[in-house]
Formats: C-alpha cells, sequence, structure tokens
C-alpha cells in the first residue's frame, strides 16, 4: 500500500476543512449562550428548548415531513417504472421525448420549474397548498430516482432474468420475484434521496405553495432574511444530526453486508 | 422482466403521461403567459392566445397579436441583459475556480490507500445531504460584519476594521464553490480512481517527471471528468437563486434572484415567464452539450 | 445400450445415419436478422434424443442466437424450430420444454443454493415434498450436499457452475442448453468437469446442446458437432469424421493443426488421386474420396502428426515427399513440432511424439531433411 505524499494529505486537510467547517462552527454556536453569532458566552442548550417551544417551526418541520415521506414514495414507483421503461425496453415510439423529460429535471433550474408548475395549477385552477408542493415534489424528484435505479438495471446481468423466465417464470412474476429484490438497495436509496431532495426544496415549494401550507426551508429561509438567530441555529443542528446519523447507519450496514461478503468470498474461494 | 404486451405499455404509460402533464404541459403554459400582458388581478395576466379554444381559428391574426412585449424588454431593460451576462460570468468563474480546488481534493483522494477512499467518498457526500439552505445560512454568520471570520481576522490583526464581505460578489462565489464541491470532486474523483496506476509507472519508466507524468498521462485521462463537473457545476450556478439572495447584496445580479423578485415582489408574471424561457434558452447549449458527452461516455463503457 | 453398465462407454450411437429415427429438435431454414446484420443464414438441422450436440464456432458465428431462439429469447425472421413435435413459433420461453444453462450461470443473487434450485420446480407448481426430494436429489448428483444453504457469492467458480446446471436440469426437461458452460473455469477444472457433464448426460438420457468456441471441449463431449462460420453451418459430423475428414479448407484449419497443400489433379480413379504439387516439387498420391477432377485445383490437407520427418532421402523422394530446411523446433513437452521451410518456397509442419527421454534431439536447426506420407494420411479438399 503506498503512503500518500505530503501535497495529497494537505489538499485534503484543507479541502475537507473547507467542507466541514462551517457545519461545524453552526452547531458549536447553536450551543451559544450569548445571542451573538461570534462572541462566544459559554454553553447552553436553551436555544433547542425554545425550538420545542416555537409551534410555528414544529408545524412548519411537520409538514415538510409529510411532504418528504408522501412525495418520495409515489416518486419512487414512478422512478422505478421510469428506469424500466428506459433501460429494458430498447427503442419505443416517443422514447426520446421521454428520456429528454426525465433527465431535463436535473439540471434545469429550480425557479423554472416552480414557476412552470405554479403556472400549472393556477391554469387548472387547483387549490394550491400541501398537496400542490406534494406533486411538484414528485415530479422532480422521480427523476433523480429514475437515475438511480436505471443505473442499477443497467449494470445487472440480464441472463438472470431470461434464467427466470426459463425455468417457467412468467415475465410478471419474474418482476417481483427476481429484478425487484436485486434492485431493491437502489429503489431504497432512490427513496432516501427523494425524501432528502424533498425536505431540502425551498424554491420549488416557495413557488406552488399556497396559504396554510408552510415547509420547514420556507420558514428558515423568511427567518433569516430577517438576521441570523441562534434558534434558527439550533434547528439546522438537529437537522443535520438527524440526516448525518442516518447517513452513517446507513453506510455502516451497506459497509458491514460488504465485508461479510468479501468474507465469505474468500472463504468459499479457499475451500473449493 | 414485463416483456410483452399489456404490462408493457402500463410501465412506460404512467410516468410517461405524469412527466407529460407535470413537465411539458407547464412548460408550454409558461410559453404562452410569455407572451401575454400584464394585469392587475387574479392571476396577474391576461393571455392573448387561448391555447385550448381557439388555436385553430385565425391563428395568423392571433400570432400577429402576440406580446412579444416582454421579450422586447429583456433586451431593452439593462437589469435583464445585466443579470444574464453577470450570472454567466459569476457561473464561470466560479467553476473554473472550482477546477482548481477541486483537482487536489479528488487527485489526493484517488491516490488514498484503498481501504479508506469509500470513506473520503461519503465525506464528500454527507454535507450534499444536509439541506443546501442550512449551509447557506452557515456562511452568514461567518461572513457578516460581526461574524466569525471579521472577529478572526481583526484580532489577528490583519485588519483594523471588519470588512464588508457578506452581501457582496465575493460572498456569493464563496457560496458557490462551497455549494457545488461535491459535484465536482465526484467526477473527477471517479475518472482519476478508475486509472491504472502502472500508467504512471510507464510515464515514468519511459523518462517523465512526476509532474510530466501528471501533465501528460494522469490529466489527459481525467478530461471526460473534468468536462462533466464543469458542467454539473456551471449549469445550476447559472439559475442559483439561494445563494445571491442571501450571500448576495444590491449589487448582485444574478437571473434566478432577477426571476424571483419579478414573480414575487412585482408579480409580473409575464415578465418571469419570458425571464424563464430565455434563462432557458442559454442554458439549452450547456445542457444539450452535457447530455451528448454523458452518452457518449456510456456507449464508450 | 445401458449406460449403468457400460459406463461413459458410447457405444455405436447413430440416429442420425438412421432414416427412420425420428429427431427431437428440428430447425428447418431458420434465418435471424438485427437489423441488416444476419446472425443465422437459412439453416437446418435435426438433433435426436439423447444426443449430445455442439455448436462450434467463433464468436460471432451466430451459434449463441441460435441457440436463444431455441430457448425463446429470440423469434426467427424466417423458418421454424420444432421441438418433440411442437412447432415453437410464438412460445414465449417459460412454456418451452428446454432449460438453459447460462454462461454467466445467471444465478438469483439473493436466494441460496437450494432456492436457486427449486425455483424452477416452483414455477411449475409441483407439491412441496416432492420439491424439496428433488432439490435433495440434484445436490447430491452435483456434490452440493453440504452447500445447500449458501448465496451464490459465497460459492467458488466450479460451485456456482454446479448449482446453475442442477438448477437448469432439475426440471427434467427434454433438452438442456449450455452457453459455454465451461467458460469461466480454469483448464484443469475445465477438463474435469467436460467428463463429469458427459456421465450425467448419458446418467439422465437427456438431450443436451452445447455452444462452445473451444474445439476441445466438442471434441470431448460432443457426438455430433456443427461448426459454425459467419451464420451458416459448414459441416455437421461426429468428432473422428471432423478431424479425419474434414470437408472444407476453414473446417480443416479451424480444428487442429493442419498442412494444407495447393496443386493441380491429374488423375481421379475410384478413390485414388494424383495431384501435381508445386508445394513439394513432385507428385501427391491419395487414396481418398473426392468430387475433384482432373485439371481442377485442390488442396492435399495433411495433419502434422501425420508426416514423417527423416534426414535421409525415402525411396522415391518424388511422391508424398517434400524437401527443406528445419526453421523452427516447438518443444510441447509431449511433442515436437517441427517447422520446414520446403526448398520450393513453401513450409510445412510435422510433429513427432516425443517418446523417450531424451533432451537432445538427432534433428535439431539448420538440418536438410525429408518429410513423408502414406497415401492413406490426408485428404483433398477443393474449397
Amino acid at each position: 500500500m503506498k503512503r500518500l505524499s505530503a501535497f495529497n494529505v494537505v489538499s485534503l486537510t484543507l479541502g475537507f476543512s473547507f467542507l466541514y467547517l462551517p457545519i461545524v462552527l453552526l452547531i458549536l454556536y447553536s450551543f451559544n449562550a450569548g445571542r451573538s453569532v461570534a462572541v462566544w458566552g459559554g454553553w447552553s442548550t436553551k436555544w433547542y428548548g425554545s425550538v420545542f417551544e416555537n409551534d410555528q417551526l414544529l408545524d412548519a418541520a411537520w409538514v415538510t415531513l409529510q411532504v418528504g415521506v408522501l412525495s418520495a414514495s409515489v416518486a419512487t414507483v414512478l422512478g422505478t417504472l421510469a428506469a424500466l421503461a428506459l433501460a429494458r425496453y430498447g427503442r419505443f415510439r416517443g422514447r426520446t421525448l421521454f428520456s429528454a423529460m426525465v433527465y431535463a429535471p436535473l439540471v434545469m433550474p429550480e425557479v423554472i420549474t416552480g414557476l412552470s408548475l405554479l403556472l400549472l395549477f393556477v391554469a387548472v385552477n387547483l387549490d394550491r397548498g400541501f398537496w400542490t408542493i406534494v406533486l411538484s415534489h414528485i415530479t422532480f424528484t422521480m427523476c433523480f430516482v429514475a437515475v438511480v435505479v436505471q443505473s442499477r438495471l443497467a449494470s445487472f446481468d440480464r441472463s438472470v432474468e431470461e434464467a427466470a423466465m426459463d425455468l417457467g417464470c412468467t415475465p410478471f412474476v419474474t418482476f417481483f420475484r427476481i429484478t425487484l429484490p436485486i434492485i431493491l438497495p437502489a429503489v431504497i436509496s432512490g427513496w432516501m434521496l427523494a425524501f432528502t431532495l424533498s425536505l431540502d426544496d425551498l424554491v420549488i415549494a416557495s413557488f406552488t405553495t399556497g396559504p396554510g401550507a408552510t415547509t420547514l426551508p420556507m420558514k428558515i429561509y423568511s427567518d433569516v432574511r430577517l438576521g441570523v438567530k441562534p434558534e434558527i441555529n439550533a434547528v439546522c443542528s438537529l437537522m443535520v444530526g438527524v440526516v448525518t446519523i442516518a447517513v452513517v447507519i446507513a453506510s455502516i450496514m451497506t459497509k458491514r453486508q460488504e465485508v461479510e461478503r468479501e468474507r465469505a468470498e474468500r472463504a468459499a474461494l479457499a475451500g473449493r | 422482466m414485463f416483456a410483452r404486451g399489456n404490462q408493457r405499455w402500463i410501465v412506460t404509460a404512467i410516468p410517461y403521461a405524469w412527466m407529460l402533464v407535470f413537465f411539458l404541459v407547464p412548460f408550454l403554459i409558461v410559453l404562452k403567459i410569455s407572451f401575454s400582458s400584464t394585469e392587475i388581478a387574479q392571476p396577474p395576466y391576461s393571455p392573448t392566445f387561448d391555447l385550448i379554444n381557439d388555436v385553430w381559428v385565425d391563428t395568423l391574426e392571433k400570432l400577429q397579436a402576440l406580446q412579444f412585449d416582454n421579450y422586447k424588454r429583456l433586451f431593452t431593460d439593462s437589469i435583464y441583459v445585466e443579470s444574464y451576462l453577470s450570472s454567466l460570468w459569476i457561473a464561470g468563474t466560479s467553476t473554473l475556480m472550482m477546477l482548481f480546488l477541486a483537482y487536489p481534493i479528488a487527485y489526493g483522494m484517488a491516490r488514498a490507500p484503498k481501504s479508506i477512499r469509500p470513506t473520503l467518498v461519503m465525506m464528500v457526500i454527507l454535507p450534499f445531504w444536509t439541506s443546501f439552505l442550512i449551509r447557506i445560512y452557515a456562511w452568514i454568520s461567518i461572513l457578516s460584519e460581526e461574524g466569525l471570520l471579521n472577529s478572526l481576522l481583526v484580532s489577528l490583526g490583519i485588519i483594523d476594521e471588519p470588512m464588508q464581505i457578506l452581501s457582496t460578489n465575493t460572498a456569493v462565489y464563496i457560496g458557490i464553490l462551497y455549494s457545488y464541491l461535491p459535484f465536482m470532486v465526484l467526477p473527477l474523483y471517479s475518472a482519476l480512481e478508475k486509472m491504472d496506476d502502472s500508467l504512471i509507472e510507464a510515464a515514468k519508466d519511459l523518462g517523465c517527471t512526476q509532474f510530466q507524468a501528471f501533465w501528460r498521462v494522469t490529466f489527459p485521462l481525467s478530461i471526460p471528468g473534468v468536462i462533466a463537473g464543469c458542467f454539473l457545476v456551471f449549469i445550476p450556478a447559472v439559475g442559483e437563486f439561494v445563494i445571491p439572495d442571501l450571500l448576495g447584496g444590491s449589487e448582485t445580479l444574478m437571473i434566478g434572484k432577477t426571476m424571483w423578485e419579478e414573480f414575487f415582489n412585482n408579480r409580473d408574471w409575464p415578465a418571469a415567464s419570458a425571464v424563464a424561457v430565455a434563462l432557458l434558452i442559454v442554458l439549452m447549449i450547456p445542457i444539450v452539450i452535457f447530455q451528448s458527452n454523458e452518452a457518449r461516455q456510456q456507449e464508450m463503457r | 445400450m445401458s449406460a449403468k453398465t457400460l459406463g461413459p462407454v458410447r457405444r455405436k450411437f447413430a440416429p442420425w445415419d438412421d432414416p427412420s429415427s425420428k429427431p427431437l429438435i428440428e430447425i428447418r431454414q431458420v434465418t435471424k436478422n438485427f437489423g441488416s446484420f444476419t446472425a443465422v443464414d437459412d439453416v437446418s438441422l435435426n438433433i435426436y434424443e439423447r444426443e449430445f450436440f455442439a455448436l462450434l464456432g467463433p464468436s460471432g458465428c451466430g451459434k449463441t442466437t441460435l441457440m436463444r431462439m431455441l430457448a425463446g429469447f429470440e423469434e426467427p425472421s424466417a423458418g421454424q424450430i420444432i421441438i418433440g413435435g411442437q412447432d415453437m413459433a410464438g412460445i414465449p420461453p417459460h412454456k418451452r420444454p428446454v432449460n438453459m444453462m447460462f454462461q454467466s450461470y445467471a444465478l438469483f443473487p439473493h436466494m441460496n443454493v437450494e432456492k436457486n434450485i427449486a425455483f424452477g420446480l416452483e414455477m411449475d407448481k409441483l407439491p412441496k415434498g416432492e420439491i424439496a426430494a428433488r432439490v435433495q436429489e440434484m445436490l447430491k448428483l452435483v456434490k452440493l450436499e453440504q452447500f445447500a444453504h449458501r448465496k451464490p457469492h459465497q460459492l467458488s467458480g466450479g460451485q456456482r457452475q454446479r448449482v446453475a446446471l442442477a438448477r437448469a436440469i432439475a426440471k427434467r426437461p427434454k433438452v438442456l442448453l449450455l452457453d459455454e458452460p465451461l467458460g469461466a473455469l480454469d483448464k484443469k477444472l475445465r477438463e474435469e468437469t467436460q467428463f463429469e457433464l458427459l456421465d450425467l448426460q448419458m446418467q439422465l438420457g437427456m438431450t443436451f446442446v452445447i455452444v462452445t468456441h473451444d474445439q476441445d471441449e466438442a471434441m470431448t463431449m460432443a457426438d455430433r458437432i456443427a461448426v459454425m462460420d459467419k451464420g451458416q453451418f459448414v459441416q455437421i459430423s461426429p468428432p473422428a469424421e471432423l478431424y479425419e475428414h474434414p470437408q472444407t479448407k476453414y473446417v480443416a484449419d479451424f480444428i487442429g493443426d493442419i498442412n494444407l497443400l495447393e496443386g493441380r489433379v491429374t488423375k481421379n480413379e475410384r478413390g485414388r488421386i494424383t495431384l501435381d504439387s508445386d508445394v513439394t516439387g513432385g507428385v501427391i498420391d491419395v487414396h481418398a474420396d473426392s468430387s475433384a477432377g482432373a485439371g481442377d485445383k485442390a488442396w492435399f490437407a495433411l495433419r502434422p502428426e501425420k508426416a514423417a520427418i527423416s534426414l535421409l532421402p525415402p525411396n522415391d523422394p518424388q511422391t508424398n515427399c517434400a524437401h527443406g530446411t528445419v526453421w523452427d523446433i516447438g518443444y510441447v513437452g509431449d511433442i515436437s513440432v517441427y517447422h520446414v521451410r520446403l526448398d520450393q518456397g513453401g513450409s510445412m509442419r510435422a510433429s513427432i511424439a516425443n517418446t523417450s527421454r531424451v533432451v537432445e534431439r538427432p534433428i535439431t536447426w539448420e538440418d536438410k531433411v525429408y518429410l513423408t506420407w502414406t497415401p492413406d494420411s490426408g485428404v483433398v479438399l477443393t474449397k
């Protein structure tokens, strides 16, 4: 194994400090007893207390969570179907338009997506609020699901599906017994990606919301515009904490699976 | 697999229909409204052109009556032209700066021992999973006049008075560099990581110095990653709204922000639509190049 | 013929020579086009029950496409495929009486060995008890009893290969299709497995159709081999016939090593053919059947092991003899191959079995040598 050169160590250290320092400072200052963002006034958890007394914040968080779960779930189904169509059905009429529509939202500026969806809801006279946010989030997150699932489908051996059919499985049953279990990890990470994107979104939700439906990013945004408050630091730290724990657990689980798999493979090779 | 018949049709039709209704149709509506004139009503525009009813009735006449005013304004009102140019400029320069910032990081990751590489990748992705808004917000408290950076610089005696960093274009650059760093690092890393170490050894064996080996072997082979990374940073940066809005000042003109203000502050929906259409036209070129580049990469694999 | 008493010894199995036997698989003038590319070009073939049939050819010759049409993954563009008297047109893979062993094995990664083998039986909705019994039988057959609960990735390459085989034969199909079944194994294991497959086929009395690009594999196992090139059959023969009586230069060259000496036929009488050859500078006298008539251009095909090499001239150096210089010697262990540059400009190879343990050979580089052969050691080819 090679050792890292000094240059590489320095660039990695600087790079990762740039990435992590702001977040670390944010979390640190959420425990600041003083109101200032620069002057350290001693340790305190009072801002966390006031977050849990702030009904507006809690409501917004609840709305965000509901939007996230609902839209990620529907987006996962639609995205998986789209991925199947793109990865498995070769050429069909209108495929070019379809794949363009699936890929375009990945690079489309959010302001445009948000504006165009709002204008659609106005045109068909749909009451704006919770459900319009859900519809919009489904639309833009399903594309990310489709990309994740499609890349998994592309890398898996078609002959596994053919083997199932050869052994007497109908195409429909093959999907549920063979294809889905194999691509399940990709489907799950697609869901997680869709969920996080939905939790994150400020721009599209701002365009498509109506009275009564405020998501957490919208609430944070309007508070931030009024100035930095330690309470917001606390909310943000909580969100960072939840996401970090989820991602770390997920990656430890995959890592453990991989390690076990590698060990089994080595044992199999040795004991041949 | 749903190999034949109905099942196959349904699998395609459901997402297809969804995307038509929620992606293509809204888009056509934007296009239509961009040709309408402003009204102080709800909705705040009067369509000159009713798509559903009389598309086929004297279309020509209607076309002549189309309001190109919104588009004329894009060229005559200097705020739009300046926003476009300044968006492209800011996105372009920050993409270049990003390349210099991200390359050493990606290179260091690719050279790192194999066992810790997945951890490094995860560390690059992790901030991406946390909210964009939060990451921008974190910089506000660092960059503001009474913020951490200024206090640090003053206490170290590097500057006497706090500098104005927040609400300037500098802050916008920092914000873009920070938020989009993973988009540049990851494609570079995946291009560098799959490179065979023996290529470098062969180059050195044939008489290259360390730097020559990098410049004549490593770098050319990483160009697909460079291209992918640049597009992944440039395209969303052009249409960025949150960064210029929260970190930039009144002097910061970016098209996403201009559109937002047109829409929410001035309630001028037709103008906002025209700005959106024009923005998309501007972005179309890099998007098409990026797509065809990706397609080529896919085929080569 | 009883396989059990005789073991893997094949006695006179040639239903293709018997006009009264009924084929199990009939391929009738089948063509398959992919766009403008013709993968399989108007081929016809009968395969009989209990036959071990090999489709042999270089990659891209259409052999895999032909097999995939038997399995039902591709539909012929033209022609008919009949299996067990039933026309297969429009019948999807899951309703065909054939099973396939895939080149990649295509084991279901999320199921253990037992579940993989049981899969096809479950699809047939067999009773649970019968499935369990059949799985046990299969595990025993492929000697994987103690691995029943392992997942595919916990198995070695050879074990995976056996699971794939067990899974494919568990349903007792009329025909087992094997797509490069040994391609992923290393040389030693491949040779062992060849004989295991042969044993198994005899024991089960099943019809095997194998696709391979490895001529040794096809020669070792198959009752008959179809050599394919550019979507067509070049020759369909039992292995020995393919080797000793190739019908074209392509087959002669593809199977084993061969010397092709160009000449002109001067006489062809009741199996005695005489050629004048510029390559040897003399006459070639052959006992063989050929359609070549006097005056035709033809090639004399001679396997290197059938040429004798000597420092001394034969009695008649004008007939069945070539003279030249040893250019190169390839020592392979069991044999040595002598590359000889002929005086007339061509070249020939002769291989000599190394029967004694001597490092120094009497014939060495730069020696002037005579290559000779008997009239019944080669064949005459016209195309």
